[in-house]
């Protein structure tokens, strides 16, 4: 006798991303800053279907922007994003890194003028090359350990 | 231009156009002749740390052009100690001065001054970020020593890791082809994504860790301080400050076209007899800081 069961509900409506980096789903919903009065289903470590793994977050009645949904690219590039609209994929696209990402953020290095107690918004632009750095205005560092530097 | 804030922003045209001006100012800056144009403005100087050449050749460059200096140098007198932040205090000067040059121990307070200032800010050095102002003079020097500022062989030696000077004249000197080669202690070379810039730009020399490697071939010998907080053992600290001693029989195995800087202060790094050489700038290069401050604050104020 055999049985399939879901490990993580279906859902009729709001938004599914997959192919999060393994063990990046907190990192991706602190970058969202979804509020915590929503469903949301997080599978952590699953088995993907292309090999390895992989954190696929789904949220009931949420339907992320494609603004909001580009800020998943900040933790996790190659992630992507599924619209759920009558339990049916209605949109699908992958994020994509914002060229500056205002507040979010704070800057890694800890003499910048924007970890002090000034009133200012952290800014921070991505590197012309491929290789996925965001770079502060203030200080014009590189941002290092991305996913750590996430306001909660 | 209305801003000077970070080397990374001027184009070769507008440090071209800079150090033409600061040419110009030459005599006016010796006091062999006389020029107002900036007379009834305003300087606010605001050091939040200690500085000697800046500040002073800042509000030398002032004076001589006819115009005044407000601020302070150190913030114990200030409502800074009181916990007001850098953007009340700019708010504040911007509304006295017709424009602000400010030297703070965070990277990023200039920029950050920007955006609560009337009036042009000028960096005069954020932390361990940028400091325009000495690569402009340093530009200035080279090219008023050597007639031209491409197809030359810089030898920065010293600690590149932490000083802010070598970072800007390094990306600055890129702007306009030449050879940097790179001389440090070990511990202390120069961040990576400078040395990148440098090999990507095809202006990446040599790397080493003694001057005598690249003395030959160097047509400027660009010096600057080991400082002794690096080494928590004061025996290394000697050891290494002994290495980089730049002396006359180290200079004189240099090309005779051969020019040392230093952004000073000194230590001992240079010894005093290498002063009386013909090769030595160092003090040529911080009287430059005040046509080129000059040149920067007529821009800036008097929107020449």
């Amino acid at each position: 006798m055999s049985q399939k069961y879901m490990k993580v509900e279906r859902i009729e409506h709001g938004t599914v991303i997959d192919h999060i980096l393994p063990s990046m789903a907190f990192d991706v919903l602190r970058v969202l800053g979804l509020s915590r009065d929503k469903t949301m289903s997080i599978l952590v470590n699953s088995h993907s279907k292309k090999g390895g793994r992989k954190d696929i977050l789904k949220f009931e009645g949420v339907e992320l922007s494609a603004e909001e949904a580009n800020l998943v690219a900040l933790v996790s590039p190659k992630a992507t994003i599924n619209i759920i609209v009558g339990g049916k994929v209605v949109k699908k696209f992958n994020a994509e890194a914002p060229p500056v990402v205002r507040g979010i953020l704070t800057c890694s290095n800890p003499n910048c003028i924007s970890n002090q107690d000034e009133p200012i918004t952290t800014e921070f632009r991505l590197g012309k090359d491929e290789s996925h750095r965001y770079v502060c205005t203030y200080c014009e560092r590189d941002i290092v350990d991305l996913a750590k530097r996430v306001s909660a | 231009m209305r801003h000077v804030i970070s080397v990374h922003d001027l184009s070769v045209e507008q440090i071209k156009d800079v150090l033409d001006r600061a040419e110009g100012m030459l005599p006016i800056a010796r006091g062999e002749a006389v020029n107002d144009c900036l007379r009834g403005k305003v300087l606010g100087s605001i050091f939040f740390e200690p500085s000697t050449r800046t500040r002073l050749s800042f509000e030398t460059a002032m004076n001589r052009l006819g115009g005044g200096v407000i601020g302070f140098a150190g913030t114990e007198a200030t409502s800074v100690v009181k916990g007001e932040t850098l953007a009340d205090t700019i708010r504040m000067v911007s509304g006295y001065a017709d424009a602000v040059v400010l030297r703070h121990p965070r990277e990023g307070a200039a920029k950050l001054a920007t955006e609560f200032s009337g009036v042009p800010i000028l960096n005069a050095g954020d932390g361990a970020g940028q400091h325009p102002t000495q690569t402009l003079l340093d530009l200035f020097t080279i090219r008023q020593e050597m007639g031209r500022l491409e197809g030359l062989n810089i030898s920065l030696v010293g600690d590149l890791r932490y000083g802010r000077t070598v970072h800007s004249l390094a990306f600055a000197l890129s702007k306009f082809g030449n050879t940097i080669n790179l001389v440090s202690p070990e511990g202390l070379e120069m961040p990576g994504e400078v040395v990148e810039h440098l090999e990507a730009s095809g202006q990446f020399g040599t790397a080493c860790h003694t001057p005598e490697k690249v003395i030959a071939n160097t047509d400027i010998l660009y010096v600057t301080r080991i400082q002794k907080e690096r080494f928590p053992d004061p025996v290394e600290y000697e050891k290494v400050a002994g290495k980089y001693r730049i002396d006359p029989e180290l200079v004189s195995k240099g090309p005779d076209s051969m020019i040392v800087m230093h952004p000073l202060p000194r230590i001992n790094e240079i010894v005093p007899e290498v002063d009386v050489m013909p090769q030595a700038k160092y003090f040529t290069q911080a009287f430059n800081g005040v046509p080129v401050r000059m040149a920067l604050l007529s821009m800036v104020i008097g929107g020449a």
